[in-house]
């Protein structure tokens, strides 16, 4: 059981590290620092909700609104931006406390309505995305100075690759998130909610704090997201960020983590991001090939994992099946 | 001749919402209900509402049976893609219409096998078995037209499918009303429906009782591909051209939000085609009076999604519980008062 517990996560490694080896073979550039750290730039707002994303599914959820979220961050941060004289770091705690309040108010929705979260944040994502569309149908520029100030904070690691600013927050977030699964309370709770709801429940877990905080943080990261891809391209779009949730779920599942919940791990989550990076990282560098090509590999590799998940947990019952029959063989010849 | 008056009083709640949304419809720009004949052909606002609700409505009859086995189909706006994308180049490709058709369907068909298969054969969830070809379909239409926008202005065979008209409707209408009265008939004249709604509360327990669970999961995702396959078809052939990134992009959670307005709980065990049908009406009604308004089209994601959650409150187990607590407690308070009564006598 131990074993079968981490091989999604090794098999997740080895995909990496098999496909790092292969663009390198073909790429030899690939093997520097200014490519890893413009991997991890590039998808620093896919990784943050993304991790957001693997405690709803660890809990047996699904957040389909966070695009949509991320999408109202940028457009509302522009809109603020162009309109008042407020400070950025006043609008991003404001856009962070909204965003949260709105997955919270999901996560309460689902608790207390006893509803599937699939429709739940269904609903969400209209909700998020018309409200963006009611503030600005335009494509906002960002442009205080402010925002340059952030943009020129970087790192430079040792071969000239830069780790900018919205990189490090997203490592950051991974850091925290690995810590919050797997040595607080809360991440306790979220596991045991995935792993079984009634047992849960019986064993005495706050359900309903446990739900509406999953909610939450997957709605602040989001919000972080949304100021993440604002500083990242300088602008707010209603219509940006369509479809991320679909790239974060898969990268949730690439990651190893099983979508039914209770198994899995936020490091996983990252190694999904990496893999997601380096297939685009190859197209861009091959030059022939067309971008679509991602998102067939991503979904080959979703397939992959699925199969790999589900044959897991056929082989472990199977094995658990073995055993009792072992016993019982055992009992009725004692 | 008594089964279509208790189908319709099943779904007053429907109805009348439909009823208030025409209504509205024909305040905001009185010629609503006008309609007329040109060459050969009816002309009107709800004509227009019935032509192009089509394809909504026809993934919203394959999503209904999904629905009702506790299944869901995130996939149709991706096939209705690839077909697309399939029906324009092997029309391009100087292929007969028949022969063109037949090809759609079929990828269809297979795309709905495909996901059919991870659910009943791997026991995939049918969330994630359908987000598989969700995220794929669109990069497999775009590598079937090469990256590019199919047209086929000179075709007018499939050109027809989309913008033609037979017997003064438009081809959509007739082909969408054709394929739900043959769902209707099968699924509620034979026992399939109640297969499939068993399948829905407890596949176990069905599978137990001899019902083929696996073989009737797989017809059902079929279904639900073929009917997306049509849609993609009508889609492609009504702007003359397959267009891999915008052909059906979203529909998908349109057609479930018609399956859910219709009736049909997300839980699996009870579906309503006509429902589902009024449910796609209601969208489409809904999208038309929108812009006959003058409302930016912004505002539509706003009131779908203050549709759902209404929905969502009336469907809750929670809320369903405090009705029947509620009913149970007048009920109560009524017999008391009665045995208190009857005591003083």
């Amino acid at each position: 059981m131990k074993n079968s517990k981490y091989l999604p996560l090794i098999a997740t490694f080895v995909v990496f590290v098999l496909a790092y080896v292969i663009c390198i073979s073909v790429f030899p550039n690939m093997l520097s620092t200014r490519v890893a750290g413009n991997l991890l730039t590039d998808n620093a707002f896919l990784g943050i909700t993304a991790v957001g994303m693997t405690f709803v599914i660890l809990s047996g959820g699904i957040d389909l609104s966070v695009g949509s979220v991320i999408a109202f961050t940028g457009v509302f941060l522009s809109v603020i931006l162009r309109d008042t004289s407020i400070h950025p770091l006043v609008a991003f705690v404001m856009v962070l406390c909204l965003t949260t309040a709105f997955g919270a108010a999901m996560g309460a929705t689902i608790f207390f309505l006893d509803m599937p979260p699939f429709i739940v944040t269904l609903a969400g994502m209209f909700l998020a995305r018309g409200i963006s569309y009611l503030l600005t149908t335009d494509s906002v520029p960002i442009t205080h100075p402010f925002y340059s100030t952030l943009q020129e904070i970087y790192f430079v690691m040792p071969g000239g690759g830069r780790l900018t600013l919205i990189a490090i927050v997203m490592l950051v977030v991974f850091a925290v998130g690995i810590v919050l699964a797997q040595r607080t309370r809360f991440g306790t709770y979220v596991y045991a909610l995935g792993g079984n709801l009634t047992s849960a429940q019986l064993m005495g877990v706050p359900v309903a704090k446990t739900t509406v905080g999953i909610y939450a943080l997957s709605g602040f990261l989001a919000g972080l997201s949304g100021i993440v891809f604002s500083l990242y391209t300088s602008a707010g779009y209603s219509l940006a960020a369509v479809g991320v949730e679909l790239d974060a779920i898969a990268a949730v599942v690439i990651g190893g983590t099983l979508l039914t919940g209770g198994y899995g791990f936020v490091a996983g989550t990252f190694l999904g991001i990496c893999i997601q990076g380096l297939i685009q990282t190859y197209i861009v560098f091959d030059g022939t090939l067309s971008s679509w090509w991602t998102k067939i590999v991503i979904g080959l590799l979703l397939f992959g994992f699925i199969a790999l998940q589900r044959g897991l947990m056929w082989m472990s019952e199977r094995s658990a099946r073995n055993m009792r029959h072992a016993s019982a063989v055992q009992a009725s010849s004692a | 001749m008594m089964a279509v008056p208790t189908i319709l009083r099943e779904r007053t709640p429907q109805l009348i919402v439909l009823a208030v949304i025409l209504a509205l419809n024909a305040i905001i720009s009185p010629g609503f209900f006008s309609i007329e004949i040109q060459n050969g052909r009816l002309y009107g606002s709800l004509i227009d509402v019935l032509n192009r609700g089509a394809p909504v409505t026809l993934l919203a009859i394959g999503m209904t049976l999904v629905i009702a086995t506790k299944g869901i189909d995130l996939s149709v706006g991706a096939v209705m893609a690839i077909v697309g994308a399939v029906a324009a180049s092997l029309i391009t490709s100087g292929y007969s219409l028949p022969a063109t058709l037949a090809g759609a369907l079929f990828v269809g068909l297979i795309c709905g096998l495909w996901n059919g298969a991870l659910v009943a054969l791997l026991d995939i969830q049918p969330i994630i078995a359908t987000l598989i070809l969700m995220v794929a379909g669109r990069g497999i239409a775009q590598l079937i037209t090469a990256g590019v926008i199919l047209t086929f202005n000179d075709k007018p065979e499939l050109i027809f499918v989309g913008s033609g008209s037979f017997l003064t409707l438009p081809m959509p209408v007739i082909i969408w009303i054709v394929i739900a009265i043959l769902a209707i008939l099968v699924v509620r004249r034979s026992a399939l429906g109640l297969l499939i709604e068993a399948i829905g509360v407890n596949r176990r327990a069905s599978t137990l009782s001899g019902v083929n669970s696996r073989v009737i999961l797989l017809a059902v995702y079929a279904v639900s591909g073929l009917c997306a396959a049509v849609a993609g078809v009508i889609a492609a052939a009504d702007i003359k051209g397959a267009d891999a990134n915008n052909a059906g992009l979203w529909l998908e959670m349109d057609a479930i939000l018609a399956v859910v307005i219709g009736g049909t709980s997300l839980l699996g065990g009870r579906f309503s085609l006509v429902g589902s049908l009024m449910g796609a009406m209601i969208i489409q009604s809904l999208n038309t009076g929108i812009l006959l308004a003058g409302f930016p089209p912004e505002f539509n994601l706003i009131i779908k999604a203050a549709i759902i959650l209404i929905i969502l409150v009336v469907q809750s187990p929670a809320s369903q519980t405090a009705m029947a607590n509620f009913r149970a407690s007048r009920h109560a308070v009524a017999v008391k008062t009665e045995s208190r009564e009857h005591a003083a006598r």
